[in-house]
């Protein structure tokens, strides 16, 4: 029972970050009719805007060393902590949740420039070539990436006040032994959060609600006079924010390199195309559904019967689901089907 | 009487609450062209789909030379000889004319599968002179090596028709095959159809002109509100009373 | 469309089979001499070759080719290993793999299309790399790779009492594959896999393909079953892919799993698109202007660049040198990018299409644009 609750957290949180970017997808996919693969690329310059924020919060100045009386040693210490003192340590401690500020901000700018300089000559293009221009741009983006803070993982730490564990076996009844990391459980609640950010901002907004006709219609909407076009482009600054927000929050449980967008990429597409094309509660469901299956498949008692299975679960998932529910879990009907 | 073709037997067919068809039967005679006629929305296209397989009725059958194609997938139904031909262009529009019309004669002689990668097409001069004779029938011969895309809409159709005639099927289904067409071009598009009934192919016609209609069809079956109201010859229908009130009278 | 045409093809082929066979001398002066590279773009030549019959022609977009690719490699390390160095078998098993392997994949994946179909094939190929990595390991020996040792059966060579000392080298009946012959084994395996290109291209069958991607829906009513087409297309691709993964074996033995990576497939992808999918000569052209670039942009260093820039003023120098030395180098996989991006946005026909447009503007009136163009689709 430990070990199982255990699993099943480990997947929400990582099951998160799944549905962040798969939401993203599935909204850009939804109303724009394209299909980005470059949506990686966003979650990974996500995260890179956290590795940013700490850079820019510890720039440091060389002063000497007065712990070192034998000959001149010189250690940096950042101008934060030399001007503001503990309060400066304090700041650079919450670099992370700091991030966010700077990523939103960031991402916004970055999904508009990328949807009125590439992706809005691609509507009417097929989606072989949609996926392939966006693709190459995944690639272009990763590769600035490694030049600019070089290949290999940067590690960026969670604030020292939630660095450890949760006692959440205690809280639950279930013995001392099933501990969480702090992070991960924040991590969770965030992407909850967003995740009910979203569908609020969808749901009760009347911008969404405008959003949400042109996703089921778009025609129709356009008739009636609105401009869907400037909205759809907003929608794919949202999702840019919400896929980079996904990257800040979750370089604390894994230190980022170029390539981390890649990987999720092609995860997230499984979970969009298992949740149903176009569908946002499936991408969302799917995202934590496969998650949580790749944590419990990677426990040791299942690997024991079925060896490998940890590596290949997600994929496996995706391939009887296409091939016994086309549309995937929740997808509509027409859909990209041609 | 001759042999029935097709028999429609009891087909009824409903999308979500809404009648397409209900209880429709038609027995199409071999070698005659019977025409369809109804109003807009009275279920011509559905029942013309339920023949082609691509709708599968609630209940019925539909028969072909005694086999039930209902249930059978679009290419089974015509390598037992039905061809369709579609209301908006369904051509290969990145090949050339002539190509566009091999193809269906390669499914002729061919069946629906085979791997005949290694045979050069040159060597198909048979295919192509079947081709050729046909594009030649319906005048788009001068034509044949260009892309079928850069065709004009009634030349697109025409070259459609033409798939469907190089098949030589037993069953030809025409959905409204002038419609888009200029006054010139549908008088051509009647005298090739006639001169196909010369050769005794039977077909079935759905159409709104009835210049067509009564130059072409040997029997009419008149479609109201997914049920067959009347069924006889040009004469008969022409002079129903039932049929004036709910289309001809409409459109007077 | 005259009876010339099998004629024509017949100079095409003798002139193909001539410039293939001549690599050596006319890539010489740009840097390209020498048989490491050349059978390397020989060998994508025949991956990209064969991709194209599936994409070009269907217009199925797969994105787990690399599979096949590497399921070949490992297929033909096996067979110098148990049976015997010969090249000739380990090729012909290395294809006979991945076409079973093709036929297995491609039967579950064809019964979806377009983006389902290409997750399909993702999932498939992400599978193998990781199952290649982990559970595996016996048959890939996983990271360090499947690699040729001295205490191999090699059940055929010690029947015929052919003697070894040390680590063997693959032969073609007794002629070892080092250096130039490496290239000419490989060159002649490029044409006769072109050989058999052109032969799909102008036959019936390469006809439906191509009529498969114009209207799928249409060939459905005119009395095609599509889908044993499709799978034949996907099955004989991915015959080619077991050839080009067999032949990077057979000139340097030994197979590792990264050459299944879905970044690997995406290769591909690109040089198709790059040449012109749905061409003959295209995917080739593709794979030779990637492979050559690779090559040459990775040698580039900032030394190098200095002394290619030296000719301009010290400040302007610094500035170009640093500029372009993010494109070279490490920085080659950027360039790719962009490329590739440049490649869909402006000329989605590929090389060929920008040849095609040339040509066009020295004869004004020229005959229209041949059926088939090539056109990327879904």
């Amino acid at each position: 029972m430990d070990a199982f609750v255990l699993q099943l957290l480990n997947g929400l949180d990582k099951g998160g970050a799944y549905a962040l970017i798969a939401l993203g997808l599935t909204l850009v996919f939804g109303t724009l009719g394209v299909v980005n693969f470059a949506h990686g690329a966003l979650f990974m310059l996500g995260a890179f805007c956290a590795v940013t924020m700490q850079k820019l919060l510890t720039l440091s100045v060389k002063v000497k060393d007065p712990g070192v009386t034998f000959f001149d040693a010189y250690k940096e210490i950042p101008y934060l902590e030399v001007w503001f003192g503990d309060t400066g340590k304090a700041v650079i401690d919450y670099a992370v949740p700091l991030s966010i500020l700077l990523a939103i901000p960031v991402m916004l700018l970055i999904g508009l420039v990328m949807e009125r300089g590439l992706i809005r000559f691609f509507y009417k293009r097929s989606h072989a070539e949609q996926i392939l221009v966006t693709f190459g741009l995944a690639i272009v983006l990763q590769e600035i990436v490694k030049t600019a803070f070089g290949a290999n993982p940067i590690p960026t730490g969670a604030p020292d006040a939630v660095a450890g564990s949760a006692a959440i076996g205690e809280w639950l009844g279930l013995g001392a032994a099933v501990v969480y990391p702090w992070w991960r459980l924040i991590y969770l609640a965030f992407s909850l959060a967003i995740i009910a950010g979203v569908f609020s901002f969808l749901q009760f907004t009347t911008y969404g609600m405008v959003v949400r006709a042109g996703m089921q219609d778009r025609e129709t909407v356009g008739l009636l006079g609105i401009n869907i076009q400037r909205r759809f482009t907003v929608v794919f600054g949202v999702a840019a924010v919400v896929a980079g927000l996904a990257g800040v929050m979750y370089t604390p449980i894994l230190p980022p390199d170029y390539h981390m967008g890649m990987e999720f990429l092609v995860l997230s597409f499984v979970v969009v195309v298992v949740g149903g094309m176009g569908s946002l509660p499936g991408a969302v469901f799917a995202g934590f559904l496969l998650g949580v299956l790749q944590s419990f498949a990677s426990m040791t008692q299942v690997k024991d019967i079925l060896p490998g299975i940890d590596q290949i679960i997600i994929y496996l998932v995706a391939v009887v689901i296409l091939l016994v529910r086309p549309r995937g879990l929740m997808g509509r009907r027409g859909v990209m089907e041609s | 009487m001759n042999d029935i073709v097709l028999h429609v037997a009891d087909v009824d067919k409903s999308f979500g609450g809404l009648r397409a068809l209900s209880n429709i039967d038609l027995q199409i005679e071999e070698g005659k062209t019977h025409a369809i006629i109804g109003p807009n929305g009275a279920g011509k296209s559905t029942l013309l789909n339920v023949c082609v397989g691509r709708i599968v009725p609630d209940s019925g059958a539909v028969i072909f030379n005694g086999k039930a194609l209902t249930g059978r997938q679009p290419h089974e139904i015509n390598q037992l000889g039905v061809a369709r031909v579609f209301q908006t262009p369904e051509i290969f529009p990145d090949l050339s004319l002539l190509h566009n019309v091999m193809i269906p004669a390669f499914a002729k002689r061919d069946g629906a599968f085979t791997f005949n990668a290694w045979s050069g097409l040159v060597r198909e001069s048979g295919i192509r002179a079947e081709a050729e004779s046909v594009l030649e029938d319906i005048g788009l011969i001068e034509k044949k090596d260009l892309e079928a895309a850069s065709l004009s809409r009634g030349d697109k159709r025409r070259l459609e028709l033409a798939m469907g005639l190089v098949q030589h099927p037993r069953l030809l289904l025409l959905d409204e095959p002038t419609a888009g067409m200029s006054r010139h071009d549908t008088n051509r598009t009647i005298d090739l159809l006639k001169k196909i009934k010369e050769r005794g192919m039977t077909k079935v016609i759905i159409e709104h002109d009835m210049h067509v209609v009564f130059s072409l069809a040997d029997r009419i079956s008149v479609l109201a509100q997914g049920r067959i109201i009347a069924e006889g010859t040009p004469e008969e229908v022409r002079n129903d009373p039932k049929v004036k009130e709910a289309y001809l009278g409409e459109a007077q | 469309m005259n009876s010339n045409f099998l004629r024509n093809d017949m100079v095409l082929m003798a002139v193909f089979t001539l410039v293939v066979l001549t690599m050596p001398i006319w890539l010489a002066p740009i840097g390209a001499g020498y048989p490491d590279l050349l059978q390397k773009i020989a060998i994508y030549g025949i991956f990209a070759i064969g991709f194209n019959i599936l994409f070009g022609l269907t217009g199925y977009l797969s994105f787990g080719h690399a599979a096949f690719l590497g399921v070949g490699s490992y297929a033909a390390v096996w067979t110098f290993k148990l049976f015997s160095m010969n090249v000739v078998p380990a090729i012909l098993f290395g294809v006979i793999v991945a076409g079973l392997f093709a036929l297995f994949i491609g039967y579950v994946s064809l019964r979806r299309s377009g983006i389902y179909f290409s997750i399909l094939t993702l999932a498939f190929a992400q599978m193998s790399y990781n199952l290649a990595y982990s559970v595996l390991t016996p048959i890939t020996n996983g990271e360090t790779g499947l690699q040729l040792s001295q205490g191999d059966a090699r059940v055929l060579d010690h029947a015929l009492g052919i003697a070894q000392s040390g680590l063997p080298t693959p032969s073609f009946f007794g002629m070892e594959i080092l250096g130039w012959s490496g290239f000419y084994v490989c060159a002649v395996a490029l044409i006769i896999a072109f050989f058999f290109a052109l032969r799909i291209f102008r036959s019936p069958f390469g006809m439906a393909l191509k009529a498969i991607k114009s209207n799928q829906n249409r060939m459905n009513y005119t009395g095609f079953n599509t889908r044993p087409y499709t799978l034949a297309a996907f099955v004989v691709s991915g015959m080619y892919a077991g050839l080009a993964g067999s032949l990077l074996a057979v000139t340097d033995p030994l197979a590792g799993a990264e050459r299944m990576q879905w970044t690997a497939s995406g290769e591909v992808v690109l040089m198709t698109i790059l040449g012109g999918a749905g061409t003959l000569l295209g995917p080739l052209l593709g794979a030779g202007i990637i492979k050559y670039f690779e090559n040459i942009f990775s040698a580039y260093n900032e030394r190098v660049l200095h002394d290619v820039f030296s000719g301009l003023p010290n400040g302007l120098e610094q500035i170009v040198v640093s500029f372009t030395s993010l494109f070279v180098g490490e920085g080659w996989q950027l360039t790719l990018g962009m490329l590739f991006m440049l490649v869909v946005i402006f000329l989605p026909g590929g090389v060929m299409e920008g040849f095609r447009r040339l040509t066009k503007l020295f004869r004004r009136d020229g005959p229209q644009s041949p059926a088939g163009a090539a056109q990327p689709a879904e």
